[in-house]
């Protein structure tokens, strides 16, 4: 009885912010603006199809890259002398300290024409360079925000793997590549999913950075959800559909992500 | 006829500039049980881990054979090892847990199960091949680690403190069965233990170490019955250390008292260390003794009584079948053989 008064404001908080908005964007989506049932709000969701495919294509890409970039990354600081490891975590997490909007405008000045990358190879007669409004841009605005997502909960699953499992691996023929194979990836399976659902569910909803990397060219489905509330086009029947097509799909991908990834981890 | 299979030679070790290991020197015969036995920073287990591959040495070498192979990554050596937390893979059940080694290998499929069944019935484990390791219990897991490391027959075992957390009961039954897989197996086993009993049940040799240096490496026999030192005699089993004087050859003065002994070749009034072992000292009525004494504590320790005596400003500790009471006097008498001297240690 007591741990349900103790969590009674956090409910409360569920109730209001999160199961009634669910809520409201389910009614949206199935009304008309005379709040009658209608499935067309649905249906017009097909002359965006090629914005959702683009908008999982670009996070299954950055999500991709992060892993990558972040496993090794993770590998490398688990494996310091414990003082160093919150030094180079300290290093990850820096840039989250900075608002989300700020960084996305710091890269605007490091790409655009007259950025820093472009003055930079200016000074040898290369460029301008078209750095900024492409998909490279935007996947890189992902990356480049999303990574520390990545990074942490792997490196925090590494930390607890036992030296003595990796020595074992070790004493037993693994070289260590084979370790790694063998030992370090399927134990450290749990942190390479939570990073997987942390970097994806960001990306394939976000509207900033494709506004301001996209250049207008590269809308995402997170952009046309806004324009539909805020923008010129208002019509919130219309984008709470498409919001709830975004919910179901990337529940979907989730869970068939986690059932597979649930038997990897046992191979 | 005793073959050398492995061998250090003036193995320095230092970790952040404190040296763990001192130099140590020692030989390992092929097809033995041998235990490195030592209190906890001894430098037991650093010994181990340099065999295994674990831990690098500052200078020295180490030999396999006539190889050296201190450069050589853990993976290379003919050395398997049982970890102290037995460190089984938690995401493998018990049947890929000991073949682990073998699909490394890439035998044949075929071979790797027989190979497998053939240990699992070594180790009393049979039915249990999909069972999760995390679903075992200490000593099951304990002979999955076991099995997991024999089942690459290794030419050495390398054993951590292999028992240290099992039960009494359960430690004693293990103690029994490593020892027979030991010989039939006929390979050698390194083991690391801090206790002594466990050592002298099992082992062909025991190397006995202190502060990172040997003290002393003998059979089980040798080791308790002629220690070098008063540090190897008060580790195994219980003793009576004492301050004596060697007069001359075979008497030797101790408790403010002369006492023949057959110890030899000591420089003439040399200070010495005196040590009896509690059982080996005689109770007997008041007055009938070399000693008189005073009793201060008795326990009962089942198989015998433990006392505490206090006699000629010392206090001796005394293992005998018959109780005596709290505050009688007793008379004690040492025969010369169960009197053991020894050279001072060197105090650094």
């Amino acid at each position: 009885m007591k741990s349900k008064l103790i969590a009674l404001p956090y409910i409360i908080w569920m109730c209001v912010f999160t199961i009634i908005p669910l809520g409201l964007v389910v009614f949206f989506a199935l009304t008309t603006e005379d709040n009658e049932f209608t499935l067309s709000n649905l249906t017009a969701m097909n002359d965006y199809m090629d914005v959702l495919f683009r908008s999982v294509g670009f996070a299954v890409i950055a999500t991709i890259i992060c892993l990558v970039v972040g496993f090794p990354i993770a590998l490398f600081i688990s494996r310091m002398p414990k003082i160093k490891q919150s030094t180079m975590l300290m290093i990850v997490l820096l840039p989250m300290w900075i608002n989300f909007l700020l960084r996305t405008y710091a890269w605007m000045t490091i790409l655009e024409e007259n950025g820093l990358i472009n003055r930079f190879l200016g000074l040898f007669g290369i460029g301008p360079l078209n750095l900024m409004n492409n998909s490279g841009a935007v996947v890189l605005g992902m990356v480049y925000n999303y990574l520390p997502f990545m990074i942490l909960p792997i490196y925090s699953v590494m930390t607890k793997i036992d030296e003595s499992i990796v020595e074992a691996a070790q004493d037993l023929g693994c070289s260590s590549v084979n370790v790694l194979r063998k030992v370090t990836i399927p134990l450290s399976m749990p942190g390479i999913t939570t990073g997987i659902i942390s970097v994806f569910v960001p990306s394939v909803s976000t509207f900033i950075i494709s506004r301001m990397l996209g250049g207008g060219t590269n809308d995402l489905v997170g952009d046309i959800i806004e324009s539909q509330f805020l923008g010129n086009s208002y019509n919130p029947h219309l984008g709470s559909a498409m919001a709830l097509v975004l919910i179901v799909l990337v529940l979907l991908i989730m869970s068939i992500f986690n059932q597979t990834s649930g038997e990897e981890a046992i191979v | 006829m005793k073959n050398t299979i492995i061998s250090l030679r003036n193995a320095v070790v230092e970790y952040d500039g404190v040296e763990v290991l001192g130099g140590i020197n020692l030989d390992i015969v092929d097809k033995q049980f041998v235990t490195l036995l030592g209190p906890s920073g001894c430098g037991k287990t650093t010994t181990l881990r340099i065999i295994g591959g674990f831990a690098n040495m500052k200078s020295g070498e180490l030999y396999f054979g006539d190889k050296e192979i201190s450069k050589l990554p853990p993976h290379k050596r003919q050395v398997n090892t049982v970890f102290q937390k037995y460190a089984l893979f938690p995401h493998l059940n018990v049947y890929e847990n000991v073949a682990f080694g073998l699909k490394l290998q890439k035998l044949p499929e075929k071979e790797i199960r027989s190979r497998v069944q053939e240990m699992l019935e070594l180790v009393n484990l049979i039915g249990f091949e999909k069972r999760s390791v995390n679903r075992l219990s200490g000593g099951q897991q304990q002979r999955v680690a076991i099995a997991r490391a024999l089942v690459n027959r290794p030419k050495v075992l390398l054993l951590d403190e292999p028992l240290g957390a099992l039960d009494l009961k359960l430690r004693k039954e293990m103690q029994i069965e490593l020892k027979k897989i030991q010989q039939n197996l006929e390979i050698t086993f390194v083991y690391v233990t801090h206790d002594q009993e466990e050592a002298l049940t099992m082992s062909d040799t025991v190397i006995v170490m202190k502060d990172g240096n040997i003290q002393q490496i003998g059979t089980p026999v040798d080791i308790y019955n002629e220690p070098k030192n008063a540090f190897v005699a008060d580790f195994i089993g219980e003793s009576n250390i004492l301050d004596g004087i060697m007069h001359k050859d075979r008497l030797v003065e101790f408790a403010g008292n002369e006492f023949v002994c057959v110890d030899e070749g000591f420089a003439p009034d040399e200070l010495v260390d005196v040590v009896v072992r509690p059982e080996d000292i005689k109770v007997v009525n008041q007055g009938e003794g070399m000693l008189t004494g005073v009793v201060e504590n008795v326990i009962f320790k089942g198989v015998h009584y433990e006392m505490l005596v206090d006699a000629a400003g010392f206090k001796w500790k005394i293992h005998s079948t018959i109780c005596e009471n709290v505050g009688d006097l007793i008379g004690m008498n040492i025969e010369p053989f169960d009197i053991h001297i020894m050279h001072k240690m060197k105090e650094d």
